[in-house]
Order: structure tokens, then sequence, then C-alpha cells
């Protein structure tokens, strides 16, 4: 059963956040700051979800192709 | 988004999930046991059935607002996903998404099992490579029409052009009986990752509070801008990648056998 369970959140974490967790991540940050500054601040800040969606992908495929570094110990970021 | 907008954009996204899918039942059924593997793809599709009534009624229940930013921050962590993997292939960090090839293992593999029967099904393997193919690939199929349809407001639209997309992409399967390897998948995918990201950032930030200058016109901008950006880090990683696998100069080391981190994935 717990098998079962592990399998199925791995299929919808696969299936939802794929390869690199941190776009994900960024993008719900970026997300929560917009709503803050909207209802908060009173700022319509219509620019920040495209700048940030812009710097998560550049960041996500800049880490992809980054060389191996020895003192990570790993050859991917995955 | 007009209505030919919101159809070609579904449509073109939902050929990409039913090319895959069809890879593998054609790999199934042409190796194992056609009855079978129809079997696995019939069960898939009446689960999927099962998910769209769950799914479907409950999203109109939910507040637009909330809705809009749920669903907008999914598709754009799915648009990430698409256009970051059509970024690294279309630079040479990753092999092209090969349906050739994914087809020559799905065969190799299929045939290398073992024929096994249980109940009404003849052919196990095939009935559950089936439907796993089917079910995995419908899902994504499933989510992409709700999300766009419901958003827009006409998910009979949506709905339709999700089913034209599958009923088009079996139809070719039927007529050619072979991988669809001539569909330019890696562009197409490009594409479809711009379109995702794109509305997933204009309806997530609407969904956060934001009013975008111009309303839905915005995206006129959103789009463009994000296939420009993509395009632009897909050049700068294929030069980075071409002066790093440039042969070295006399005496020095070079990056010559940097690894491509992705390459074999």
């Amino acid at each position: 059963m717990r098998r079962r369970l592990r399998s199925i959140g791995a299929f919808w974490y696969d299936f939802v956040i794929g390869d690199d967790w941190r776009g994900a991540a960024v993008i719900a940050v970026v997300l929560g700051a917009t709503a803050a500054l909207v209802h908060l601040a009173g700022v319509n800040a219509w620019w920040l979800m495209p700048a940030g969606v812009l710097a998560a992908l550049g960041w996500s495929v800049r880490r992809a192709t980054r060389p191996a570094s020895p003192a990570r110990g790993r050859s991917t970021p995955h | 988004m007009n209505a030919v907008a919101l159809f070609l954009t579904v449509f073109v996204a939902c050929v990409v999930e039913a090319v895959e899918a069809l890879t593998i039942v054609l790999a199934a059924g042409l190796t194992r046991d056609w009855r079978s593997t129809f079997q696995g793809m019939t069960v898939a599709l009446l689960v999927l059935a099962v998910v769209v009534a769950a799914v479907g009624p409950a999203l109109i229940l939910i507040p637009l607002g909330g809705l809009r930013l749920v669903i907008g921050a999914l598709l754009a962590v799915f648009g990430l996903q698409w256009l970051r993997k059509a970024i690294l292939r279309a630079s040479g960090y990753k092999d092209l998404h090969d349906e050739a090839g994914i087809y020559e293992r799905q065969v190799a593999a299929a045939r290398a099992a073992e024929t096994g029967g249980r109940g009404r099904v003849r052919d196990w393997y095939a009935f559950t490579l089936s439907f796993k193919g089917v079910l995995l690939e419908g899902l994504e199929v499933v989510f992409i029409a709700i999300t766009f349809g419901d958003n827009q407001g006409n998910l009979g639209l949506a709905a339709l052009a999700a089913a034209a997309a599958v009923v088009t992409v079996a139809g070719i399967g039927i007529a050619v009986r072979a991988p669809l390897a001539r569909v330019p998948e890696n562009a197409m995918k490009f594409a479809v990752g711009i379109m995702l990201t794109s509305f997933g950032t204009f309806w997530g930030a609407e969904g956060a509070g934001v009013a975008w200058p111009g309303g839905d016109a915005a995206l006129l901008v959103i789009v463009p801008v994000m296939a420009a950006v993509s395009l632009g880090y897909a050049a700068l990683l294929r030069r980075s990648r071409a002066a790093a696998l440039a042969p070295a100069g006399p005496g020095g080391t070079g990056p010559g056998a940097r690894p491509t981190p992705e390459g074999a994935r």
C-alpha cells in the first residue's frame, strides 16, 4: 500500500513538477510576491510574473548545461 | 483569446500528446497482440472519462480568481518543463525526441517480454503497455483541454479541439501504421511550451490580482516575448556548446571534453 502511494506520488510529482523543482518553486514565490504587491502594497505588478518566469527558465537551462562541479560531487543537477 | 486561437493552441498541444500515445499503442499492437492492446486502450479511455466527469464539474464550483491562480501556476510550471527540454534539444544539449527510436525500444522490450494472459486479457504485457501509454498521455490531453477551455469559458471548443487532435493522429496512425517520426516534434513542443508558459503567466498573474495593460491583448505581447527570449536562450546555448566542443589550440587542454549533462537522456 505504501509502495503504491509512493508510486502515485512520484507520478504526480513527475507529471506536474518534472525534472527541475526549482522552476516550480520560483513560480510559486513570484506568484506569492505578485499577490502581496497587488493586495498589500496596491502595486499592479503585472511585470513580475513574466520576468520571474523568464528568469526561472534561464536559470533552469543554465543549471542543466553547467559542467559538473567536483566540489558538489554530482554530474548533473537532477 | 479568440476561438480560433483557443482551438489551435489546444489542438497542437494535444497532437503532441496523441503522437506519443500512438507510438506506444502501435509498438504494443504490432509486436504483441492487437486485441489486448485495444482492451488496454479502452480501459484507459474509460478511466479518463471518469476523471473528466469527476474533475470537470468540480472546476465550475471554484471561484474564477482562485482557479486562474492555480491553473496559471500549473500551466506555467508545465510549460517551463516543455520549454526547458525544447531549448536543450534545440541547442544540442539533449537528444532530439526521436519517436522512431522510442518505437524501436518499445518494440524490443515488447518482444523480449513473455506472453501471459489473465482473465479476458490474452496478453497482459500488451494490455499494460497500451493502458499506461494512453492513460498518461490522455491525462495531459484532459489537463490541457480543461484548463484552456475553462479559463476561456469555452470548454466545448477546447474539448472539440482535443478530440479533433486525437482523431486526426489516430486516423494518421491507422493509415500509416508506423511511428509518426516525420512530425517535427521538437519544433511543435517548442511552440506548445511557449503557449503554455505564456498563458500560465497571464492567468497566474491575473489570478494573483494583476490587471494586465490592454487586458487580453497583453497576450499578443507576452507570447512573442516568451518566444524571442526562449529562442535567444537556445541560440546562446548552441553557441556556447559549439565553442566548448571546438578543438583545443596547440598546447591547450581545451574544453572539448566538456560533458553534455542532459545529452544522453
